[in-house]
């Protein structure tokens, strides 16, 4: 089957008492058992839910893995992939990770002897070779990363890191299994914020993991069931709902983020386009290799103008909102000089390429001409 | 907050993409969410007995008890007037609760109805079977007939009704001149839309009074909730609103709730629901197994001018007939296609299909049915918005088989 059928069936038979064509809502936390010492499929929600389960395969097929686990968000589910390591053993990150996972890593898990190494893997995944150790147990990568859209290449970190006998897990946020599917590029692990296109309507908070190997999968699902941060029912069932639009909803928000990058390029009052899209991108023969057909709907571009300019230009929108999250229906934008990389010094925030007039957009469903005409009237105000 | 909430954009007349995500909504929502709450209060709380008052002398407009509205519900309304062009939008629990309440408000013991003979079977018979308990006179005329039509209006007639596209032979009504005739007799005009969509047909702006949906079909889109709506003028629905209140049969918080979450992907579900439909029912005419496919958007379809001239796209709907088939080679071929799930009910993801001999028109005589224009090898598949290519192998090997 398609990805687009399998988005819609795989996970979601009918109920076979009623019959009914979409699966029910289970909110109970506990299950009747038959017998004493013989647990069933089921038998307390923290270990399994039917709904959350039913939510779990369908993305398990999507991501072209064998088991997933669904999370209260995109945090719990990184936090339980970094419950795979112990005190002792090391970390290389890809330094255009997002910013709470780098948080995770610097300011939880050192606390208990985990250490880590962030490398510019987009640039070169020969970076992530050289900081490989012999305790380096865990590759973590993003593609397309965040808020320049950097690109890195998932097939040659998945050989990297196997080399050093570590496993590689990929951030698939931004691309989703629509456009990209680590999994079948040699990742171990991979893992999404649920929040942002796989529920698509910002309307829900969840994460995810998959794999493709069941052992691991039983190692991952011993620690989500320990520490408990799972999905609730209902986030499950709006996820399950989600995903049957999933590639639609994708390949029309990048289609329409591909022709505001044009458009935007060809317009003197940006000095660049951050899209993988466009051929000027570093990462674009990457991506359009490990990337299916379209290039998402993520995007930031640099106004000709300072940080106040930007920052006008945030504030003058009137189809789309200023808010930080991305992936919905939506259309949002952020000035990452004010909002996401605030706590950046300014000169590391620079160095990063986090200029002031730099802008995030997550381009929505609406039509490419509101949206245009949206941000052509803030730009005419902002910059006169 | 964005900068510019005080001059605010005018979603009414945005694109429809653009107006299902946003029309409706207020930009500003509590606790600066970016999305609506869900109301699901059953009644709601006045500071005061002044306010109570104030409210009842109708200065103060705001919600009283959850049967009068609810502002998860209202938020969808103003949504579905915007797609559909109208100025008003009224919910209900089911399509046929929508019928219900808008005929109840409109018609009294005496007064007249002319339907086109195939609108939705239960509302032929809610008219016939249930309306005529209570007096009020209902004559069915052939579809898309005009003149049989014109010819059935009487001083006490108050409302033409048809559907359009028909189910399930997806005839197709000249909407202009269904509200012409209206117009001409002083007639208020009524269309089913539920098969077209507001995406594939646009019968306010033919100049139709109301616009009835099954919303539980392509407008909620997903094969998860029942819910009915009607479109029209302010003042019109006004009564019904009214109606709705005594007769109780509102939809519920979380229902509307998930409505409104649907409609945000309502055109792109429809173009893949469009562009499934056509696929199909190309494949179908072209197949030697088939004696027959209904579809609009067919040159051989007895309605294709009128729908390429009044429609937009022609829905995922395709009725056909099984060539040299009995009822039970017929239902063979149903029982052997693995992706449609079989199943009343059409409009979502998922693809759907049926045998009217087997599932709504069972209890019907030979002769009924024939009446009817159902065949024994008729069968009617809803296209879900799954890959082409998937759904068209399916029908491939059930037809091989």
């Amino acid at each position: 089957m398609q990805f687009r059928t399998r988005a819609i069936h795989v996970g979601n038979e009918p109920d076979p008492r009623p019959g009914a064509v979409v699966p029910p809502i289970h909110l109970a936390a506990t299950y009747v058992q038959n017998e004493a010492g013989v647990l069933q499929e089921f038998d307390y929600s923290r270990t399994g839910n039917p709904t959350r389960k039913s939510f779990e395969e369908t993305i398990a097929a999507l991501e072209g893995g064998t088991h997933a686990l669904a999370f209260a968000s995109g945090m719990a589910a990184t936090t339980c992939a970094m419950m795979l390591l112990a005190s002792g053993d090391h970390v290389v990150a890809g330094s255009d990770i997002y910013g709470g996972t780098y948080r995770l890593l610097h300011n939880v898990l050192d606390h208990f002897g985990i250490e880590v190494s962030l490398v510019r893997a987009s640039d070169d995944p020969k970076r992530v070779a050289e900081a490989m150790t012999p305790r380096t147990k865990l590759v973590w990568i993003e593609s397309p990363g965040n808020p320049l859209m950097s690109i890195t290449d998932i097939a040659a970190c998945a050989e990297v890191a196997h080399q050093g006998r570590a496993i590689l897990g990929v951030d698939n946020t931004f691309a989703t299994p629509a456009l990209t599917r680590p999994l079948e590029l040699g990742a171990d692990i991979v893992m999404h914020s649920a929040t942002k296109y796989i529920g698509g309507h910002s309307d829900l908070l969840g994460g995810v993991l998959a794999v493709r190997d069941a052992e691991l999968a039983e190692r991952l699902h011993f620690a989500q069931n320990a520490t408990g941060a799972v999905m609730g029912p209902l986030e499950s069932y709006l996820c399950s709902r989600g995903l049957k639009t999933l590639e639609l909803r994708v390949r029309e928000q990048s289609r329409t983020a591909s022709r505001l990058a044009d458009w935007l390029a060809a317009d003197k009052r940006i000095a660049r386009v951050n899209y993988p899209g466009r051929r000027e991108h570093p990462g674009h023969a990457i991506a359009a290799r490990q990337m299916d057909g379209e290039f998402g709907a993520m995007l930031s571009f640099e106004l000709n103008g300072d940080f106040a300019a930007a920052k006008r230009v945030v504030e003058g929108t009137r189809l789309i909102r200023l808010a930080v999250s991305l992936g919905a229906v939506e259309s949002l934008l952020e000035q990452p000089a004010s909002m996401s990389h605030a706590s950046y010094a300014r000169e590391d925030r620079l160095a990063h390429g986090i200029t002031d007039g730099l802008i995030r957009l997550s381009v929505g469903l609406e039509a490419f001409e509101d949206l245009r005409d949206d941000l052509d009237q803030a730009f005419a105000d902002a910059m006169g | 907050m964005s900068g510019k909430d005080d001059q605010p954009y005018e979603f009414d007349k945005a694109r429809l993409s653009t107006a299902a995500v946003h029309a409706g909504e207020e930009r500003q929502k509590n606790a600066s969410s970016i999305t609506d709450p869900i109301f699901c209060a059953s009644t709601y709380t006045f500071p005061d007995s002044a306010s109570v008052i104030e409210f009842v002398e109708h200065k103060l407009p705001r919600e009283e008890y959850g049967r009068y509205g609810n502002p998860s519900e209202r938020v969808v309304e103003r949504k579905l007037a915007a797609l559909e062009g109208g100025e008003a939008a009224l919910l209900f629990s089911s399509g046929m609760a929508a019928v219900v309440g808008l005929l109840m408000a409109k018609l009294s013991g005496g007064d007249e109805v002319v339907l086109f003979n195939e609108c939705y079977h239960r509302t032929r018979e809610l008219c016939a079977k249930h309306l005529s308990r209570f007096g009020v006179v209902t004559h069915e005329v052939p579809a898309c007939d005009y003149e049989a039509m014109e010819r059935a209006i009487t001083p006490r007639t108050r409302l033409l009704i048809s559907e359009s596209p028909t189910n399930p032979h997806l005839s197709v009504v000249d909407l202009e001149r269904f509200a012409g005739l209206g117009r001409k007799h002083g007639v208020d005009t009524l269309i089913d839309a539920t098969l077209g969509t507001p995406y594939n047909v646009r019968p306010i702006e033919a100049g139709i009074d109301y616009v009835l949906h099954s919303a539980t079909k392509y407008l909620g889109g997903h094969n998860d909730l029942l819910a009915g709506v009607i479109i029209g003028p302010t003042d019109k629905l006004e009564p019904v609103r009214k109606l709705r209140g005594i007769l109780g049969s509102v939809n519920s918080p979380h229902n509307v709730y998930l409505l409104g979450r649907g409609l945000k992907t309502f055109e792109l579900r429809m173009e893949r629901h469009n562009a499934n439909g056509r696929a199909v029912a190309e494949f179908l005419a072209s197949h030697p197994r088939i004696e027959r496919v209904y579809y609009p958007g067919l040159e051989t379809h007895p309605y294709y001018d009128v729908a390429k001239r009044t429609m937009r796209g022609f829905g995922g709907l395709v009725t056909f007939l099984v060539k040299d088939a009995d009822w039970k080679q017929t239902a063979a071929v149903v029982d052997a296609v693995r992706i449609p799930r079989i199943a009343p009910s059409l409009g979502g993801v998922e693809s759907l299909i049926e045998q009217p001999l087997v599932m709504s028109y069972y209890e019907c005589t030979p002769e009924e049915r024939r009446q009817f224009g159902i065949p024994d090898n008729m069968i009617r598949l809803s296209c879900g918005v799954e890959n082409t290519e998937d759904l068209i192998a399916d029908l491939t090997q059930a037809l091989e088989r």
